[in-house]
């Protein structure tokens, strides 16, 4: 069995044995492993290609981007997806603007560990990933499963331009899957990950596992759920998502960042201006809570949609 | 020396035909001159090398034409011809062409500096020795977290980074006494285990001396320098800016003498240079420049149907159908 964080660390071994212009850049990712063990060995494996960086977020993400613009394909570890604020210019500002005003790549992965696990608190459990999709040139993905992790951080490392790879804190550990895919699937489009056709719950990264416990629970209902998870933030499927809605009728987002804007709304405007006539009730989005992200456990499970909350909200949009 | 002045004198010439088109209103944006700076920009392009990196700051003119800049590419940045570098979608000063080692500043100060030492990483992976970076900033960008990081991570990395601050006194209006409070800006290098030297902004000769040293030092042992050179800028922060906040005392003083001016005189004392050869240098940039700037407003404008209006480097990964873009224009990209 393999994990999510596994398939994260296999797939920067493999990118860095097939390719000499990938390196990794981040803190306390040498010899230590980063915090996570995304890089468990892989300074020893790859001799001078995996260096720890000072605490300067700034930094760490400007020499990405000079050393992308000279023929690397830096991967940039931010300890936590929280602490990319402090380097937000150089992604927003400097990557991603590179390509449309000199017409030159700046291929670079930011990989940002994100979302909540309880004990975090409100400066290690953020989801970031609203933020980023917002800007123009970057590329946001979003991986829910083992397998997307491992072929969608391969993809990220071979695009020519800037990555946004959100990894899930929560599944690290709790995900596993039997083997890593051989190759990559269709870039850049959504899944069904369970079809059905009472209604769609649109969800990504650690969200889709909850909606899938909610689909299970509402089978038992007799009300079939389908699933999409859109694996990539930006660019958004939009097909995928109009045509899921056009086979249910009824629409749920479900996000775990904060509400105010955001994937869920972006998701929700999309469907309501291109898919409104296939809409048989007012489309439906659930978020974490507008405060920072709590510490406590209690705290923190109710400040993020579970398949409690996600249950709920599906049974309410039934009646609508 | 000649073709120092003379780049020199070709920068504060295309400065003030730009200041020029910008009162009659033809470029749009700001403009921003680089009078009393020349000697230090044109002594670090100079110092400079195919397969080096320089990231400029605003009042770099002549420096990027001393690196290799095309006059072209200035003129076309300012009046956002589609055939500059930047082809109407950035202006004036952010212009750059990273395949040659000339990288496009963002307007966030301090913010180049990681890119400089990026650009050298990657030299260093790829096995390219001998090379050095430059960035330029000013006092005030010395304030910023991003000047911190980067210097220190440059010295973490022992990476040939050239820092070379123009400490012109302002940073916009900001006098020095409200920028920082170490008795001089060299101070700072000791803390990241830097070296530094400090320069005479006014005097090219000094400028050229201590750049070179500096670029050929860090091209065998490398490691970061910082140079702090002082001098006044003698114009506004922009042409927007009369600039009237800077002091008599200032002006008047060894700080505010015109290195051109300087630069003239010196050449014609040491028997280099004649009046007369003053004069027809003079007449040779003019006409470079006027001729430079009838092409260019020849040329075609951006055409915003004819943009493509995409961001990213793998077209089939840009957003599609999006239906809150204006669809006038959205229809020329599909």
């Amino acid at each position: 069995m393999i994990t999510y964080l596994e398939a994260i660390r296999e797939a920067q071994a493999r990118a860095l044995a097939d390719d000499q212009r990938v390196f990794i850049y981040g803190q306390d990712i040498g010899n230590f492993g980063g915090a996570f063990k995304a890089t468990k060995n892989l300074a020893r494996e790859f001799p001078g290609r995996v260096i720890d960086c000072p605490i300067s977020e700034d930094a760490m993400l400007g020499m990405a981007v000079g050393a992308a613009l000279n023929g690397m394909r830096p991967i940039i570890e931010v300890q936590f997806a929280d602490f990319s604020t402090a380097g937000f210019n150089q992604i927003v500002n400097q990557a991603a603007t590179m390509f449309w005003r000199t017409q030159i790549p700046c291929p670079i992965v930011v990989r940002l560990p994100g979302g909540g696990t309880s004990g975090g608190g409100p400066f290690h459990s953020q989801s970031m990933e609203g933020l980023y999709a917002h800007y123009p040139g970057l590329i946001v993905m979003t991986p829910a499963t083992v397998e997307d992790a491992y072929a969608m951080l391969l993809e990220a490392v071979a695009l020519d331009d800037p990555v946004i790879f959100c990894e899930h804190k929560y599944l690290y550990y709790h995900l596993k899957a039997e083997k890593l895919p051989a190759e990559s699937h269709k870039p850049a489009r959504a899944r069904i990950a369970r079809a059905g056709r009472d209604m769609t719950i649109v969800a990504y990264s650690a969200m889709v596992h909850e909606a899938l416990a909610v689909a299970d629970e509402l089978a038992a209902e007799g009300t079939e759920i389908e699933v999409v998870d859109l694996r990539y933030v930006k660019p958004l499927d939009t097909d995928t998502i109009v045509a899921s809605v056009a086979r249910t009728g009824r629409l749920l987002a479900v996000g775990e960042s904060f509400p105010w804007g955001g994937v869920t709304a972006e998701v929700l405007a999309r469907v309501a201006t291109e898919g409104f006539a296939l809409l048989d009730a007012p489309p439906q989005r659930l978020n974490a809570k507008d405060t920072p992200v709590p510490y406590h456990p209690n705290l923190w499970a109710a400040h993020r949609p579970t398949a409690r909350s996600i249950a709920s909200a599906a049974r309410n949009l039934l009646r609508l | 020396m000649i073709r120092a002045y003379r780049i020199m004198l070709l920068a504060r010439l295309l400065d003030e035909k730009l200041a020029s088109l910008y009162r009659m209103g033809k470029i749009h944006g700001g403009v921003f001159l680089g009078k009393g700076q020349e000697a230090l920009s044109v002594a670090t392009g100079m110092a400079l090398r195919p397969g080096d990196v320089f990231a400029p700051l605003i009042r770099d003119g002549a420096g990027r034409l001393a690196f290799g800049e095309p006059l072209l590419d200035a003129v076309r940045t300012y009046l956002g011809s589609p055939l500059g570098p930047m082809r109407g979608r950035d202006g004036n000063v952010h212009r750059g062409r990273p395949k040659q080692g000339l990288l496009p500043m963002i307007s966030h100060l301090g913010a180049m500096i990681s890119v400089v030492n990026g650009a050298l990483m990657a030299h260093r992976f790829r096995n390219i020795a001998g090379t050095v970076g430059v960035a330029s900033i000013g006092d005030g960008a010395t304030s910023t977290g991003s000047f911190h990081e980067a210097l220190n991570q440059a010295a973490v990395e022992k990476l040939p980074l050239i820092l070379i601050v123009a400490n012109n006194r302002y940073a916009y209006s900001t006098p020095n006494e409200r920028q920082f409070a170490c008795k001089s800006l060299l101070d700072k290098a000791a803390g990241y285990g830097a070296q530094a030297s400090s320069i005479n902004g006014a005097d090219l000769w000094d400028c050229m001396a201590k750049i070179k040293t500096a670029v050929e030092s860090a091209r065998v042992s490398p490691q970061p320098h910082l140079l702090v050179a002082d001098l006044l800028r003698l114009c506004g922060h922009g042409e927007h800016d009369d600039a009237s906040y800077v002091l008599q005392e200032l002006k008047s003083s060894a700080l505010g003498r015109d290195c051109l001016e300087l630069a003239a005189r010196k050449l014609t004392s040491l028997g280099l240079a004649s009046e007369k050869d003053l004069q027809s240098w003079k007449a040779e940039a003019s006409s470079e420049i006027e001729k430079g700037v009838a092409q260019v407003q020849q040329e075609p404008i951006p055409d915003p149907y004819k943009e493509d209006w995409c961001a990213i480097a793998t077209r089939e990964m840009r957003e599609g159908r999006d239906a809150h873009q204006d669809p006038d224009t959205r229809a020329a990209t599909e």
